[in-house]
């Protein structure tokens, strides 16, 4: 896929044939304090194998003790995404080997999730798309295995591994959507859509950091396809651990194209999971499900039920705060913006920013203009998203104050903020730096504009015979002299006041 | 009798009280069961590691802790053998399997903490049947235990180190854990107190997992005040154990001594028809509980029989149950972590030495209860199997609850025979199954239930079992030493001198 217009022509070809179906199984890591079983921390980057103990070890004769604050951030989530709570769930074993997984079995929830049958709505280019929700159940982590020796980092070709057990426990909910169908075209978008949600409602909700780049939330894609009227869902693939938006678009579009080549050369598709790589944009087949475990679930019994209290329960839900979707509708009123700049905003990722940018003092117009105008375009010169620019919020608030109190014009400002962005510093120290402040010693002013008047006698002269217009001679003269750093709104009440005219 | 060979013939509850008075010291008591250790043990060879020289640091730290005035419970100084299958700190632990030898835990199980916290000194760890599977220590992967009574007789098992170190007077104290009968059929074939507490009353937190819903730690003794104050020194709620009870311990050595008054009025004793009826009993055995049975009747106990329908098929839901949740308890055993290794030569690949390590590392018995394990919770075979013991477990549970509104405790052989000879059972493993007929129903149920000596078959000790409700372990205490109030001497006390 060379470019976008090829690869929407060939999303059109595959639909012409197809229907799509979706699945989605996103894991959201907690950011509790302790792991879901143990009181190990679960600081992110630690040195390996130091934030372990024989619970989450798995050792021998070590016992699990389920974390109350993962409980509830588990309600929360499911209460968030209208789902309905279990008055009585359990734990349950999946037994598969794994030399990451200490037990050799995950402890995770079976057919008794604690959250079940709920809904989510997204948006893609103003439509709106229900997704059903299935189940939000709790797991652990496993830990993390790095393959030294091979050229792809994957173990096959590897010659030995390294285990890290610091994540091994860290507390996890997985949230499995209900099939998708009937997305067509924009199936890719309401995938990456709907992962995009979940890490902006997990992040309203406190409940995680929701970091996509350290797999904080990643996402397990479910893509097949079946011919146009069919009743029955094709087989699909899974492509696991999915850890970017724009990974999950380019992961549903790939795995579209590549079954349905399949499917038009008379093939079957295989049910297996498969990997997506992020350099060439394409997925690459691994475990084959049809060998894969039985995971032989069965109720963990070291663990006794959950029941949460129904009460404790409509506390949880009174005290939710704002969700991402109201969030918008409110401040798309307070900011008095069209449903059209919303998606403007939406796409480009800046809706964070701008809120936050009118957090710091800015007004919501120049907010947008300042990230939409700007900012996108160096983001887009440097092929990165607005959020890894290195300009925060508070340095852009910071930036529309000076112009606003007159010490920056727009020209100055536009240069200050590429000083900023070139890590010169706020954008005070820049414009200090650079000794880029506008003029506004009227004294220094005056003489220019006696100096520009003096230089140009018959323009001066039009002027003060009516030809107000005329004077944008003298002002450039004087924004000349003063390399722009004056006012020109200034400079301009100047002259006329000099010529004697109004 | 020496001073030494005194200390080895004294009960825990006397050591405890001579070493408090200063009479004698930890130390020294510990030193006279190393020597009986190292005496006898050749010949029973009822424990895999000795702790020496760490036993007798430990009991001069505590005498130093009695020197210094601070009190420590009843049992301060007495030492304790404590079964292979529970963590000790630094101290081999193998669970008697060759896939963890070498292991040193780097933790203590609770139970241990709660030892060590209240002054008991830990003599080394005892011999079981592989990972607690079977019943006569011959799984074990380090050789069988020899019952004291006869050499060429198994001790019981899976707890059969534990039973005949305390039968042997290699200990005072020891703990087992009984998943369907290890610390109470070991205690019936060897004349020893063998208590499985309410499920829950005593924390699991470093007990090598066999059976997770089944399994609990309990002590085993010569007499049942002994058992008692164990119990209380090891039981209560633990939280590192979300299966443990957050309530007091029954008052177990309060009702020990009630009971060794001899007086059981106004006590109900149900005899469970069905196990009465059921076939394979020896008849030594049964003329042993017919008569322990008469001697309650004789302290005043009202005796009536009731029926538990369902305890039939509480053996056949155990070989269900017990095994799915060892398949998974055990797939931890892969030599990635710890353990044994087997064919990392560097040319294999994982799922290879996985498999060479498995293969060399389990046992016989281990290997076939994780493979029928693996099959009862295979996908189309779960709900005919594991489901369906599932369902059995609650009936056996109402059958208890039911026999319960009509009596205070039940009374049933302990096991169908006395010890066997080695090998005789080993070639059917149904036929091994068999001893755990009548201890199996407590463990589904959760409730307590205790092996007291009641007699002799053949020359060899038979066990009465009292069987009591969830948290009612008080009530098994009482009638146990009531009826071992009746002995004199008591039967454990009859062990034949072994000779090495």
């Amino acid at each position: 896929m060379s470019t976008a217009s090829t690869a929407t022509g060939e999303l059109a070809d595959v639909l012409s044939r197809y229907e799509v179906v979706l699945g989605l199984e996103v894991h959201v890591e907690l950011g509790t304090r302790t792991k879901m079983f143990c009181s190990c921390p679960t600081v992110f980057g630690a040195e390996p194998n130091t934030q372990i103990c024989p619970v989450c070890l798995g050792l021998p004769g070590a016992l699990p003790v389920v974390n109350a604050v993962g409980v509830e951030s588990a309600i929360r989530i499911g209460l968030a995404l209208d789902c309905s709570i279990a008055e009585w769930c359990r734990f349950a074993r999946k037994n598969y080997f794994y030399p990451d997984m200490p037990k050799n079995f995950q402890t995770s929830q079976y057919d008794e999730p604690i959250c079940f049958d709920g809904a989510l709505d997204v948006d893609v280019d103003g439509k709106t798309v229900r997704i059903g929700i299935e189940r939000a159940h709790m797991e652990e982590d496993t830990g993390k295995s790095t393959h030294v020796g091979g050229a792809t980092g994957r173990i096959h070709g590897a010659t030995h591994s390294l285990v890290d057990f610091n994540r091994a426990g860290i507390p996890l909910v997985e949230i499995v959507t209900k099939p998708i169908v009937g997305t067509g075209a924009d199936a890719p978008a309401v995938a990456r859509a709907y992962v995009a949600a979940i890490r902006d409602i997990v992040r309203a909700l406190g409940v995680s950091d929701a970091r996509m780049d350290q797999g904080s939330v990643r996402a397990d894609v479910n893509v097949s396809l079946m011919p146009i009227g069919a009743s029955e869902f094709g087989t699909r693939t899974e492509t696991k651990n999915v850890n970017s938006l724009r990974s999950v678009e380019r992961t549903v579009r790939y795995e579209m194209v590549r079954q349905a080549q399949i499917l038009d050369d008379g093939g079957v598709i295989v049910q297996e999971t498969r990997h997506f790589n992020e350099a060439t944009g394409e997925t690459v087949g691994g475990r084959t499900k049809e060998t894969a475990t039985d995971y032989r679930y069965f109720p963990e019994p070291d663990l006794v039920p959950v029941a949460p209290d129904p009460a404790w329960v409509a506390e949880l839900r009174a005290a939710l705060p704002e969700l991402p979707a109201a969030k918008r509708t409110r401040l798309r009123a307070e900011w008095g913006l069209s449903e059209l700049d919303m998606q403007a905003i939406d796409n480009a990722g800046a809706f964070e920013l701008i809120e936050a940018t009118v957090a710091a003092g800015a007004g919501p117009e120049s907010a947008r203009k300042w990230w939409l105008g700007e900012l996108s375009r160096h983001a887009n010169e440097a092929g990165v998203e607005l959020s890894e620019l290195s300009v925060t919020p508070a340095h852009v608030a910071e930036l529309q104050s000076l112009v606003d109190g007159g010490r920056l014009n727009d020209k100055l400002a536009r240069g200050v903020l590429a000083g900023v962005l070139a890590g010169e510093g706020t954008p005070t120290e820049v414009m200090t730096a650079r000794g880029v402040e506008v003029v506004s010693d009227t004294g220094a002013l005056t003489t220019a504009v006696d100096e520009a008047i003096a230089a140009n006698p018959d323009v001066a002269e039009k002027v003060r015979s009516g030809k107000v217009a005329a004077a944008g001679v003298l002002v450039g003269a004087v924004m000349k002299t003063t390399r722009g750093q004056a006012d020109a709104k200034t400079v301009r009440e100047l002259i006329l006041g000099r010529l004697g005219v109004q | 009798m020496s001073e030494r060979q005194r200390a080895t013939h004294r009960t825990a509850a006397e050591l405890g009280a001579a070493i408090a008075t200063g009479e004698t010291t930890s130390a020294e008591v510990t030193r006279a069961y190393l020597d009986r250790i190292g005496a006898v043990d050749g010949a029973v060879h009822a424990f895999l590691h000795v702790a020496g020289d760490a036993a007798v640091a430990q009991a001069e730290e505590v005498d130093r802790r009695i020197a210094a005035g601070e009190k420590l419970g009843p049992l301060a100084g007495v030492p304790v053998a404590v079964k292979d299958i529970l963590t000790t700190k630094g101290m081999p632990t193998t669970a008697a399997s060759k896939i963890l030898s070498g292991w040193l835990p780097p933790y203590d199980a609770t139970v241990v903490l709660r030892l060590r916290d209240a002054g008991l000194v830990v003599l080394g760890k005892t011999n079981m049947d592989e990972f607690a599977m079977g019943s006569s220590t011959e799984y074990s992967a380090y050789g069988p235990t020899r019952n004291p009574w006869d050499l060429g007789r198994i001790p019981g098992g899976s707890g059969g180190g534990s039973a005949a170190a305390v039968a042997a007077r290699e200990a005072p104290l020891a703990i087992g854990t009984d998943t369907g009968g290890s610390i109470r059929q070991p205690g019936a074939v060897t004349g020893t107190v063998g208590a499985k507490p309410t499920y829950g009353g005593v924390s699991r937190y470093g007990l090598i997992a066999f059976s997770s819903s089944l399994d609990q730690a309990g002590p085993v003794t010569r007499t049942v005040l002994d058992a008692a104050l164990l119990h209380e020194v090891i039981g209560g709620h633990d939280p590192c154990d979300s299966t443990s009870i957050d309530a007091p311990v029954p008052a177990v050595a309060e009702a020990a001594r009630r009971g060794a008054s001899g007086d059981l009025t106004g006590v109900k004793v149900g005899v469970v028809r069905e196990f009465a009826a059921a076939e394979g009993a020896e008849p030594g055995v049964v003329a042993a509980f017919d008569a322990a049975v008469a001697t309650l009747t004789k302290l005043g106990a009202e005796v009536v029989e009731v029926s538990c329908p369902h305890f039939e098929y509480a053996l056949p839901a155990y070989y269900l149950i017990a095994p799915s949740e060892c398949s998974s308890n055990l797939a931890r055993f892969d030599g990635v972590r710890y353990g044994l290794r087997s064919g990392d030569d560097g040319t294999r690949a994982l799922e290879e030495v996985m498999s060479l390590t498995r293969e060399a590392g389990f046992g016989p018995e281990v290997k076939r209860r994780i493979m029928l394990g693996t099959y009862a919770l295979s996908a189309g075979y779960y709900d005919a199997y594991y489901g369906q013991a599932q369902k059995v477990r609650t009936l056996v549970t109402r059958d208890f609850t039911a026999a319960f509104e009509q009596v205070d405790v039940l009374a049933a052989p302990t096991t169908p025979f006395v010890a066997f000879p080695f090998g005789s059972r080993t070639a059917d493993p149904t036929a091994m199954y068999l001893a755990d007929l009548y201890t199996i129903p407590s463990n589904l149920y959760g409730g307590p239930a205790i092996s007291v000596p009641c007699g002799l078959s053949e020359g060899l000790p038979v066990g009465l079992q009292i069987m009591a409700p969830t948290m009612a372990d008080d009530r098994m205490y009482r009638v146990a030493a009531a009826l071992e109030s009746t002995q004199e001497p008591r039967l454990a006390d009859q062990t034949p001198e072994v000779t090495a």
